[in-house]
């Protein structure tokens, strides 16, 4: 077993020496995965859903009770401060995750609103229950509660005694859940799902495992993949939405939120970056190592640090994430490529280190979405 | 008789003096530098005054040391090591503390405790300090252009300034024109609403000036912790192994091996001044030495109407030097300690005794400090930085005994009624007197103390007003107006005559920034 | 929907007047919405007593710009009367102080107190004038946009720069070196004479919440000095029959030039569609439409008061919370039955015709501010006294007298209590008592009183914390800072909405500049 800091918390990075079994309980059976670090907000007041419609980019007013957004938020130039998950808990009532703290933003966009922001971060424990067999183990678990619950819909229940929100989110790409309850809850729900999971091959899973099935979904993380708007040290550094392929989730429709008149302009012009998933070429890399007499060698876990993509000889961007993905076998990369090179089906190239000598593999633009699997979205009724 | 000739003279063995010599030795000069007092290093010494307990007698802190001196000397070559200071300890007289760890998570929680908002905002705080120290960096190591001048040289100074901040873009910009003209309370103000946190904070913005953190000219100072942040990797913030007398050792041992002759127990009388030039020196016991660079590391009142004689000087220059503010506002506390302090709000031994210790609960509690002192009186609750270095070095203390370096504001130079024994011991007393109420074992614990007031800084180390700064750091005496207009490249009227104490461009603390930059205008740009 | 107008101008104070004379004089239709039933804001002339024409808000004018009294022909409609001498300064012990117009005289009169300090005053005096000659070009420029490229901006500050360098290098330098610095740092340089020194600091911190000890303090007192003639020291500047007569002036000249003045009409809000300033909502429910609007209120009371929170973005939101206000002055007017007699200067005589000031020593003013920082009433305030029926007949009835006071320090949030009937007349009762500590028939000359405290004015008249000048004179919200930093160029950050008050540059007093400078803007926005 072994740690890593998450959010002032020490979170497991695999609860084995090895995440491999981890990583193949969330593709395969279950993961369960301690994901309280988050930051959690209840926003709640008349104006509530005027505050949140405000702030985020998505359409809040189509946010229906018990329904999940998942949305980034901008500063005022447009550039993405942070996203999360957003919860109509009732008429007036929010729940915001983050994954920095959002507190002061939040309040500060309040000023002259009837609205009230508390900081829940400590008053709401949170587990991810992630994998094709996580709707069976909810089942036997909370009673058939969560059965029919529709992709980000929250529904309540309990689970071994324990009052519980589920909401049909994560951040695998598969089948899934989240688990809330307050903290003195918090250690029974992690009992009863682990007893009630063990016959469905579920174990606990950690931070590595996570990260390679969130690079095989395309989904975007904080500090590795963007720089968070107001922690950036320089403005190269800050990205828009439209820059992180969250252009579905601007809705400048909407009369006025934070950031919209920038982001405006910036789809008139188009955005001068994209964010796209890179494929490396297997061909290739046989070819660079065959050159030393090697395999390819494969990194063993999802990598973070930027490695320059190439058209031909010019650099046109850089990879923030990579991994090997064990279940689509293919050597995958998010990455940040300037507009004209974005196209999908592009050829360009990525650098990658041979016998310590810099090479150039060849790679593919193809859709950051590496794996999508039906059930993610598909409920056993057939609603999505 | 001359008893010698050389290159250049350094009046003055602190650090700046020393800095300025082992560049100029590291040029080829035959360098000679000339200390009155037994020891180097000026305000930056280390000394046994009570047997086996090393007191860092003046300056404690290695606070901006510029990495290029470090680097250029070759330093930690020369014995120079830098230790961590890991956190900010602040006791609150309800018990309970607030601490700035080194961990950022660490910090972040305890801040988190007193208010959610402002352990978000003190990230943010960051980052700005961060963008703002990269603007103001280049400034810090640049001759100032003088304002008086219309040569073309002067000018494109005045101009690539003038681009270097217009380049910031609005919000940097306005920002650092906030800093630079703001109350460090009311620039603090505007981010946090824990009040010991705002209080300790803005007490590094009225170190070595007489000013309350009310007041505007404070806040700019704000940044210079987080200028020793950019330097990161230097880790140029924290305490010397030995002390800061270390310091000084580590740059006379450079120039020594550069060839630079160091001579202490000598003091300078006089600067030989013939037909406008400096020629040389005159020591207190006669002997004179020749060379046609003299420099002075002394403070500027010393540079310029003690070490020269006025009629060699214009009249606005000996006008602007006269009105020069040089008002000591601090004092000194070194105590030799049979054991750890024991704060009741976090008892034990802990962590926090290797960091500083600050006695800063409140804007109101500084600010009452300053209102005594603004009519003549020492703080009777003053603010107080401590550090215990036998915790961070262990050899500055026999095993198991400590000692504790406490920097103490306010205690004016100018006390109603002078200052005598009786009303330095006083002082003293309110220093012990005001940790015990946080710390009740340490009365008891003392077994030395030495009391230094601006009149000891001055009687002792030469300080003029026991001023550690060698001239306060408000803003109409910064950079091209320090230590006066004209005369801030480190030059004087009398050719060959030259300062390089902190009483020039950038000044304060152990930086050595002045030392580098006056060898620098000596050799005529080039180190 | 009512009648269409080219612009709005919210306010009616002198500042909103002059914004509205200058644009109809440019051609526009404009429209002039005062909430009170006399125009004026803190410039006004009401009869709280009966019988007395009393200047309940600013009573001195400082500085209105001669420019704006000649392009607006202003000249004749009302009549200023500068007091010789501006300033007298009473003291329990030894001899008072008197600052005439004449700085010969004056540094005469200094000689009975130090002959250093009377050496030393005339160039002490030529500084000044130096520095608020250099104040006052900056006063009627734009601001620049420092970090901008714009070719005006540029021309601007070189403009600027040029006149700085007209000085003299040395007194340019020397204007520079003094900007930033302490009144007690200058003041220790020039002079040892208690009573000079606690006058001078007294005028250096008028409005401010600092004392003559906090950096940046000259600046304030040299502008107070911007537009008065050369060589006066604290001017007193009065208008026969109260300053509410300029700004009727002014209001009459609107008229003329054919802008509407409306008062009673209080705005409760401003319209704003797809992201611009469209017109007011009135009290009433009535809504007005118009080109653009300009607020001559203060900035946090516009953008905050008057608009809807989320048309402001966050970022520029928390700039205009940071505006510090924080008023420290209140204001006594008393109807007397007699004149005050100085126990250091007996008798009537030209001593009470300007300003009185009591701040016989600049530690007492520091120790003054003193109690402001911890939320208290100063325990020996500062006064400024003006007697303008003394020059002035007609403000008071046949035989009796008006003296307005301005008192400092208050805070605007007493720690302790709040600003109730009790505490209001506890201020009262202390300025009369310290007043009668210098002038012993004082206490028995009072037939009646008013007390505004901080709190009162801002309900009065609308001043935020009761700040006189729309926001802190500091060198922090001066200039391209003010009122906010990225909207000094009197353009609010909602498009169509302009600031017109002392809020924006060149800041407080009742000066016109404000105003004229925002028409300009305005009509080459157009």
């Amino acid at each position: 077993m072994n740690w890593r800091r998450w959010s002032g918390y020490a979170a497991a990075s695999s609860y084995e020496l090895h995440h491999d079994r981890e990583y193949w309980a969330i593709r395969n059976s279950a993961g369960l995965l301690d994901v309280s670090p988050l930051f959690k907000y209840r926003i709640e007041g008349p104006d509530a859903e005027r505050l949140m419609d405000r702030i985020v980019t998505r359409d809040v007013t189509k946010c229906r009770l018990h329904q999940v957004q998942y949305t980034p938020w901008c500063d005022d130039d447009g550039k993405v401060m942070d996203d999360g998950t957003l919860t109509r808990l009732s008429s007036d009532t929010f729940r915001l995750t983050s994954a920095l703290p959002n507190l002061r933003w939040l309040e500060d966009n309040a000023r002259g609103m009837d609205v009230s922001v508390a900081d829940v971060s400590d008053d709401i424990a949170a587990l991810a229950l992630q994998g094709p067999k996580s709707r069976a183990i909810l089942h036997a678990a909370a009673g058939g509660a969560a059965d029919d619950l529709r992709f980000f819909h929250m529904t309540e229940g309990q689970i071994g005694g324990a009052p519980v929100q589920i909401s049909r989110t994560g951040y695998t790409g598969d089948l899934g859940y989240e688990i809330w309850t307050t903290p003195e809850h918090a250690l029974t729900l992690w009992d009863t799902l682990t007893e009630v999971g063990a016959a469905h091959r579920m174990t606990p899973a950690g931070m590595l495992a996570l990260d390679i099935a969130r690079v095989e979904a395309g989904l975007i993380l904080i500090d590795v993949d963007y720089v968070p708007a107001h922690q950036a040290v320089i403005e190269d550094r800050k990205s828009s939405p439209f820059e992180l392929g969250l252009g579905w989730a601007v809705k400048l429709d909407k009369p006025s939120f934070v950031g919209r008149e920038a982001l405006l302009a910036e789809k008139a012009r188009g955005a001068e970056w994209e964010f796209v998933g890179l494929e490396v070429s297997w061909d290739s890399m046989e070819t660079l190592y065959g050159t030393v007499g090697l395999p390819p060698q494969l990194p063993s876990e999802g990598w973070r640090t930027s490695r320059p993509v190439y058209a031909g000889s010019r650099q046109v961007g850089y990879a923030t994430s990579g991994c090997w993905s064990p279940i689509l076998k293919k050597y995958i990369a998010l990455a940040h490529l300037q507009t004209p090179h974005s196209r999908l089906g592009n050829d360009l190239s990525i650098e990658i280190t041979v016998e310590h000598q810099r090479k150039k593999a060849a790679a593919k633009v193809v859709s950051a979405q590496f794996f999508n699997p039906e059930r993610k979205r598909s409920t056993p009724g057939g609603a999505t | 008789m001359s008893a010698g000739r050389y290159d250049a003279i350094v009046v003055g063995g602190g650090h700046n003096g020393l800095v300025a010599a082992a560049y100029l030795a590291r040029a080829g000069k035959r360098v000679i530098v000339f200390e009155r007092r037994h020891v180097l290093g000026g305000a930056a010494v280390t000394e046994e005054i009570h047997p086996g307990f090393k007191y860092t007698v003046c300056s404690y802190v290695v606070s901006l040391l510029r990495p290029e001196i470090i680097r250029e000397l070759e330093l930690p070559r020369h014995g120079l090591e830098i230790l961590p200071l890991e956190s900010t300890f602040t006791p609150l007289p309800d018990d309970d503390y607030l601490v700035r760890w080194a961990d950022h998570d660490q910090t972040r929680r305890e801040l988190y405790r007193h208010s959610a908002r402002d352990a978000e905002a003190y990230d943010e705080f960051g980052r700005l300090m961060y963008q703002l120290a990269v603007a103001v960096k280049p400034i810090l190591a640049m001759i100032p252009p003088d304002p008086t001048s219309m040569s073309p040289k002067d000018l494109m100074g005045f101009l690539r300034l003038g681009k270097h901040f217009r380049g910031l873009g609005h919000e940097q910009f306005h920002a650092l024109h906030k800093l630079m003209t703001m109350s460090s309370a009311d620039y603090l103000d505007e981010w946090f609403e824990t009040e010991s946190l705002k209080a300790t904070m803005s007490a590094s913005g009225i170190i070595g000036t007489f000013l309350g953190p009310r007041s505007p000219g404070t806040a700019y100072v704000l940044l210079h912790h987080y200028m020793g942040e950019i330097d990161g990797a230097m880790r140029a913030w924290g305490f010397a192994k030995g002390g800061t007398g270390a310091v000084s050792e580590s740059i006379a041992s450079a120039a020594r091996e550069h060839g630079a002759e160091i001579r202490t127990e000598a003091p300078v009388a006089q600067v030989v001044v013939k037909g406008g030039r400096a020629i040389g020196v005159a020591l207190e016991n006669g002997d004179e030495y020749e060379a046609p660079v003299v420099v002075s590391g002394l403070d500027p009142k010393l540079t310029f109407l003690k070490l020269v004689e006025e009629r060699h000087l214009p009249s606005d220059l000996v006008r602007d030097i006269r009105r020069f503010r040089i008002r000591g506002s601090s004092g000194k506390v070194n105590l030799s300690l049979s054991e750890l302090p024991d704060f009741t709000s976090l008892p034990g031994v802990g962590p926090l005794h290797q960091g500083a210790i600050s006695v800063s609960p409140s804007f109101d509690y500084l600010e009452r400090a300053y209102d005594e002192a603004k009519y003549g009186d020492f703080s009777s609750r003053p603010y107080m930085d401590c550090i215990i270095p036998s915790m961070i070095d262990p050899d500055m203390a026999p095993p198991g005994k400590h000692v504790m370096s406490i920097f103490v504001q306010y205690a004016p130079s100018d006390l109603e009624g002078g200052w005598d024994d009786r009303k330095r011991e006083a002082f003293g007393d309110a220093v012990i007197d005001t940790l015990a109420e946080y710390a009740p074992n340490l009365p008891g614990a003392i077994l030395h103390r030495q009391v230094l007031t601006p009149w000891d800084i001055e009687r002792t180390m030469g300080l003029t007003g026991g001023n550690i700064f060698h001239g306060e750091l408000s803003l109409q005496q910064l950079f091209c107006m320090r230590p006066a207009a004209g005369w801030a490249d480190f030059t004087t009227p009398i050719r060959g005559y030259f300062q390089a104490g902190s009483g020039t461009h950038p000044g304060g603390g152990v930086t050595g920034a002045s030392g580098r930059l006056a060898a620098m205008k000596i050799l005529g740009g080039r180190l | 929907m009512s009648a269409h107008f080219d612009t709005i101008v919210i306010g009616g104070g002198h500042n909103g007047l002059v914004t509205a004379a200058y644009l109809a004089k440019g051609g526009q239709r404009v429209l002039v919405l005062e909430g009170r039933d006399v125009v004026g804001g803190a410039a006004a002339t009401e009869e709280i007593f009966p019988g007395y024409r009393v200047d309940t808000g600013a009573h001195r004018i400082g500085g209105f710009s001669k420019r704006i009294v000649s392009d607006l022909g202003l000249a004749g409609r009302f009549e200023l009367l500068p007091a010789d001498p501006p300033t007298f300064a009473p003291v329990e012990e030894g001899p008072p102080l008197t600052l005439w117009a004449d700085p010969v005289r004056t540094a005469e009169e200094i000689r009975t107190h130090s002959t250093a300090d009377a050496d030393a005053w005339p160039a002490f005096v030529k500084l000044v004038s130096d520095a608020a000659g250099f104040l006052e070009s900056a006063w009627h420029a734009t601001p620049p946009d420092i970090t901008g490229t714009d070719v005006r901006d540029l021309w601007s500050s070189a403009s600027l720069g040029h006149r700085l360098r007209r000085l003299g290098k040395r007194q340019m330098v020397e204007v520079m070196r003094i900007l930033p610095m302490s009144m007690y740092e200058l003041l220790e340089e020039w002079f040892e004479s208690d009573v000079l020194r606690g006058t001078l600091a007294a005028s250096a911190v008028q409005g401010l919440c600092q004392g003559p000890m906090g950096g940046g303090t000259v600046y304030l007192f040299l502008h107070h000095h911007v537009g008065a003639p050369s060589g006066v020291i604290r001017p007193t500047v009065r208008v026969r029959g109260g300053v509410g007569r300029l700004s009727e002036a002014l209001a009459t000249r609107c008229r003329e030039l054919g802008a509407e003045v409306r008062t009673g009409a209080v705005v409760d809000r401003v319209v704003v569609e797809d992201g611009s300033a469209r017109g007011v909502v009135l009290a009433d429910g009535s809504e007005i439409r118009a080109t653009r609007i300009a607020s001559s209120l203060d900035p946090q009371t516009t953008l905050f008061g008057l608009l809807d929170p989320a048309y402001l973005d966050p970022a520029v939101a928390r700039k205009v919370e940071n505006i510090r206000y924080r008023g420290v002055t209140a204001k006594v007017h008393f109807a007397l039955s007699g004149l005050p007699d100085f126990a250091c200067r007996t008798g009537s005589g030209p001593h009470l015709e300007g300003a009185i000031s009591i701040g016989p020593s600049l530690e007492y003013v520091e120790r003054a501010y003193d109690a402001v920082k911890y939320g208290a009433v100063s325990a020996e305030p500062c006064l400024e006294l003006s007697i303008p029926s003394l020059v002035d007949p007609d403000v008071a009835p046949e035989g009796r007298h008006l003296a307005s006071v301005v008192m400092q320090y208050a805070p605007y949030a007493l720690r302790e209590g709040a600003w109730d009937e009790a505490a209001r007349k506890a201020l009262g009762d202390l300025v009369a008592r310290t007043i009668t500590r210098y002038a012993p028939n004082f206490e028995s000359l009072i037939v009646d009183r008013m007390v505004l405290t901080p709190a009162d004015l801002e309900s009065r008249f609308g001043l935020t914390e009761g700040n006189v000048y729309h926001g802190e004179m500091t060198l922090d919200q001066l200039l391209f800072m003010r009122p906010i930093p990225g909207a000094s160029r009197y353009r609010a950050p909602i498009e169509g909405l302009w600031l017109c008050g002392s809020g924006a540059h060149p800041g407080g007093g009742v000066t016109g500049v404000p105003g004229a400078n925002a028409a300009r803007e305005m009509l080459r926005g157009r």
